[in-house]
């Protein structure tokens, strides 16, 4: 690709107290590269993807997120998070807002959209996802896998760059898990810059165009999925999947 | 000694008089102590030395003094250096909201941390700033979750504004003085003015339990 990397993570430190979570990690995504992280529990792969959007701040390093800085943005780290989706494991859907209101809240305070447009956006995004007719309805009468292409399309709607997914599939009772990472295959082949933390090892593979395997709050090993799932470099690396695969 | 009802009945418009009193000096000075209250818990949760000192030292002055002192401080200082001169209702929801902020400034302080850390994240996430994500997220769910504890307080406060008599502000507790001074009897003005406080905290209780159902079914 000859446009330089849409993000670009040089050096980063983050310690929770005397626990060093993330040790000098460096990493770059391309625009429109699709980049999943794998890792046991605990390495730091949420702190690295919040760092992204400076929901954690890292003591050391550098962030660049479409060539801004995002640790020295200050106030206007806002907008470069309004150009950047996040879907949490949770969901994290707010409860006193109806499904549209949900999607249509951000567009309208940050993006300063016509409420009306901001609707016509938000049910476009919902038909996508396959939930039109829920718009009226509150989080709380949605199913895991509903909630969350919910999320996904309120984040969408602020028209991101880039999209970070931290576990999407987690919290999914098995039958809803297939629902949720249609819809990011869906992204990914219109092009999205994604940066996905999973354990859905066969969606990794699948969609992945480039595979992190972090441990102990370092990147020990990276490359494609099939050269990293088939002929893993790292003895470190080897041991985890043959526990997961 | 046998109950005089007749002069009760003839003292009733009197004490309705003070009872309505006592219902608007205490809405007032619950709807005044809200917004102050509002805006000490925001000082209190400030990572800012010179907002969470001040509003701390608030809560302390408010929470660990007697009423009574802070009804005299506010009634026989407060007032006339502000205005000039001394007025008895404007003291009594001076004083009684300046009370009632320190206890609401609690009530949000804990509603307002109730609420998920996820809440926060993905507000944040969208770009919206921590304005708009108390006023849009926050804020209201923490509000509905803190309907039974202003209940209380409005409770607190409507038995808590009798103390204002001592001011000689024309409520329930001030009339039923009166009426014990004209008769030289205690029972009947003092049982009277306890029946009317017993009513009126009766109904507003009933009323909240009506409202937080509506809120949890809604
Ligand atoms: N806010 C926090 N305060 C203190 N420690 C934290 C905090 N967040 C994470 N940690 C610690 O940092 C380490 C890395 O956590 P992190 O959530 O990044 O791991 P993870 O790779 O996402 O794990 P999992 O697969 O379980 O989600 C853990 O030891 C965790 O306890
Ligand atoms: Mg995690």
């Amino acid at each position: 690709m000859t446009a330089g990397p849409i993000i670009e993570v040089t050096g980063v430190h983050k310690s929770f107290g005397a626990n060093t979570v993330l040790k000098d990690v460096s990493m770059q995504v391309a625009p429109g590269e699709v980049v999943v992280i794998i890792g046991p529990s605990g390495s730091g792969k949420s702190t690295l993807l919040r760092c992204l959007n400076g929901l954690e701040r890292p003591e050391r390093g550098e962030i660049r997120i479409e060539d801004r800085s995002l640790l020295d943005a200050g106030s206007s780290i806002t907008e470069i998070r309004s150009r950047m989706g996040m879907v949490f494991q949770q969901f994290n859907l707010f409860p006193h807002l109806s499904v549209l209101r949900n999607i249509t809240l951000a567009p309208v305070q940050v993006r300063k959209l016509e409420p009306a447009n901001a609707e016509e956006l938000a049910l476009s995004l919902l038909g996508k996802v396959g939930l039109g007719e829920k718009a009226g309805q509150f989080p709380a009468s949605l199913s895991g896998g509903q909630a969350q292409r919910v999320a996904i399309a309120r984040a969408l709607a602020m028209e991101p760059r880039i999209m970070l997914f931290d576990e999407p599939t987690s919290a999914l009772d098995p039958e809803m898990v297939g629902e949720v990472l249609a819809v990011m295959k869906e992204l990914a082949a219109e092009g999205m810059t994604m940066v996905i933390v999973t354990h859905e090892m066969g969606f990794a593979r699948e969609v992945g165009h480039r595979v992190l395997f972090m441990e102990q709050g370092m990147i020990v090993e990276e490359g494609a999925p099939r050269q990293l799932f088939d002929e893993p470099r790292q003895e470190r690396t080897k041991a985890f999947l043959s526990k997961v695969l | 000694m046998h109950f005089r009802f007749d002069i009760i009945v003839d003292y009733i418009p009197l004490l309705l008089k003070g009872a309505a009193l006592t219902i608007g000096i205490s809405a007032l000075a619950i709807v005044l102590g809200s917004i102050l209250g509002l805006a000490v818990s925001f000082g209190k949760m400030s990572s800012r030395w010179y907002l969470s000192w001040p509003t701390s030292g608030y809560i302390h002055f408010f929470r660990g003094t007697p009423l009574y002192v802070q009804i005299l401080i506010v009634h026989f200082g407060l007032v006339p250096a502000c205005i000039g001169h001394t007025d008895a209702i404007v003291a009594a929801i001076t004083a009684l909201a300046l009370n009632s902020a320190a206890y609401t400034a609690e009530i949000y302080r804990a509603g307002i941390q109730s609420i998920d850390k996820g809440q926060t994240e993905a507000a944040q996430s969208l770009g919206m700033t921590s304005g708009q994500t108390m006023r849009f997220i926050i804020l209201p769910q923490a509000v509905r979750r803190m309907i039974p504890a202003f209940g209380n307080e409005f409770v607190v406060l409507i038995k808590d504004s009798s103390l204002v008599a001592l001011i000689a502000a024309p409520e329930l507790m001030y009339w039923s003085n009166v009426m014990r001074g004209q008769y030289l009897r205690v029972w009947e003005p003092y049982l009277a003015a306890a029946f009317i406080y017993l009513i009126l905290t009766y109904s507003l209780s009933k009323l909240l339990g009506w409202m937080e159902k509506k809120g949890v079914a809604g």
